[in-house]
């Protein structure tokens, strides 16, 4: 039987009470959301908190809603809660419009019966490599708002990912809110191949581009699972920014990402298979997002 | 701690640990062995139940967290000696051998069909792309919840001309 070791228990009624819970505990709390991550790993008793602090009844960190940072102008920003599950993003119509890519990543996170409690905020702070969300928010340039007892900060997502299993969430804060920018002439796409339905990724690859007047003025490229942590292509980005998207560029920008990445050889395959498969994959995942932001989607 | 869930339409409570997982905490109510303990590792999908309608794991969901909730097990499903449709879909269609998967699998169909009354032999094969059998081969299971949509259709369809 796989039992985690002995912690205590309570629920947090407010976001408040649970930063305070968290700094009064200084270090030997955890938060837990749907568990899915969490769970597994105090089972294996690779993680062992004294005490588990349950944010499920916080339903403020439960949105995903189109915002102006600018009062009186339209939207140029996504905001999705902390605590919003993945069936949720998978569901979205207003990531759909905008952030195609979310459903592209959540119809293959897992399965829908963990869906339904996973968060993206327990995705995020787990930092697992192979993560898929991780990669998502890296390719879009996403950020993340981090709430501790003296107040907010928003850190980008090379920021965030400190190491493998190591965010720049401290112990007495907590993830509260994943921020998107929006800007024309976007399109986005996940591309993830698994061994089987459920499983982690071999290797995945998200892609988001910007294009204006037939050049793609910004790009995001990442990668999950061949690295200790998210692989962020910057050479790749760097390629493609200023460049006019054509199957050749995207065909050196997977070769970048073959480069680039650093796997290591286990069950799922060894190194050489993975390198190909995130070149195969990011050129995928930019020929999929070139098309949708150029509305061609076949 | 003490903890108090709804099973089934039933308040039941007791003293528990923290570190109880809702799998253990319902099969330790008397009755209620349907349920079945298998991976322990959120990935075969036996002890599939409904937290308040949605299908979840019972192992990787402590009880104490689903206090306040509504949990429904398998043998819910049942009711005065009356099969709910998909029981008697995987009745009619030989859809199990061992059974050991089978609660979890009539849970997961179970809400499939309640959210999508109509799905695709695709809806249906992910919907349940988190249990694993390993003795059907799923396309009895399959064709089992395809079974009970028709069936619920038709009866549906009965009581609109009744």
């Amino acid at each position: 039987m796989q039992t985690p070791a002995r912690f205590q228990y309570e629920r947090a009624t407010s976001v408040e009470g649970a930063i305070a819970s968290l700094e009064e505990h200084d270090g030997d709390a955890r938060i837990i959301a749907g568990g899915h991550s969490l769970l597994p790993m105090m089972k294996l008793r690779l993680a062992n908190p004294e005490h588990l602090i349950d944010i499920n009844d916080l339903d403020e960190l439960s949105y995903i809603r189109e915002f102006a940072t600018t009062p009186g102008l339209p939207a140029d920003e996504i905001r999705i809660g902390a605590l919003t599950r993945h069936v949720e993003l998978l569901k979205s119509e207003v990531l759909a419009r905008y952030l195609p890519l979310f459903a592209d990543a959540e119809q293959v996170i897992a399965d829908p019966v963990v869906r339904n409690r996973g968060t993206i905020g327990g995705s995020l702070c787990q930092a697992d490599a192979a993560e898929d969300l991780s990669a998502v928010c890296s390719a879009v340039r996403a950020s993340v708002v981090i709430r501790g007892a003296g107040g907010e900060r928003v850190v980008g997502m090379d920021e965030f990912h400190v190491g493998p299993y190591v965010t720049a969430v401290g112990d007495g804060e907590l993830l509260t809110e994943v921020r998107i920018p929006l800007r024309p002439g976007a399109g986005s796409a996940h591309e993830k191949v698994e061994r089987r339905a459920g499983d982690w990724a071999i290797a995945a690859a998200s892609a988001a581009v910007w294009i204006d007047g037939g050049t793609i003025s910004e790009a995001g490229v990442a990668l999950s699972a061949v690295g200790p942590t998210t692989v962020h292509l910057a050479r790749a980005e760097a390629l493609l920014r200023g460049a006019t998207p054509s199957e050749e560029l995207f065909a050196t920008a997977g070769q970048i990402a073959s480069e680039d990445c650093s796997p290591s050889a286990d069950g799922r395959g060894p190194v050489d298979y993975k390198r190909h498969l995130a070149g195969v994959l990011t050129q995928r995942a930019l020929r999929r997002a070139t098309a949708r932001a150029l509305q061609q989607e076949a | 701690m003490q903890v108090t869930i709804m099973i089934n339409g039933e308040s039941v409570s007791r003293d528990v640990e923290p570190r109880q997982l809702l799998v253990h905490f319902i099969r330790d109510t008397p009755g209620l062995t349907g349920t079945h303990w298998g991976c322990d590792t959120s990935n075969c999908g036996a002890c599939v139940v409904l937290m308040d309608g949605q299908p979840v794991k019972s192992c990787t969901t402590l009880a104490v967290m689903c206090e306040g909730h509504e949990i429904r097990t398998v043998e819910s499903l049942e009711v005065d000696g009356q099969l709910d449709p998909v029981q008697q879909g995987f009745h009619e269609l030989h859809a199990l051998h061992c059974g050991f998967c089978t609660p979890g699998m009539l849970m997961t169909s179970r809400a499939l069909l309640d959210e999508n009354p109509d799905p695709t032999e695709h809806e249906i094969r992910t919907a349940i792309s988190g249990a694993i059998c390993r003795c059907t081969g799923y396309k009895n299971i399959v064709g089992a919840v395809r079974w009970a949509a028709d069936y619920e259709a038709a009866n549906r369809q009965e009581q609109e001309v009744g």
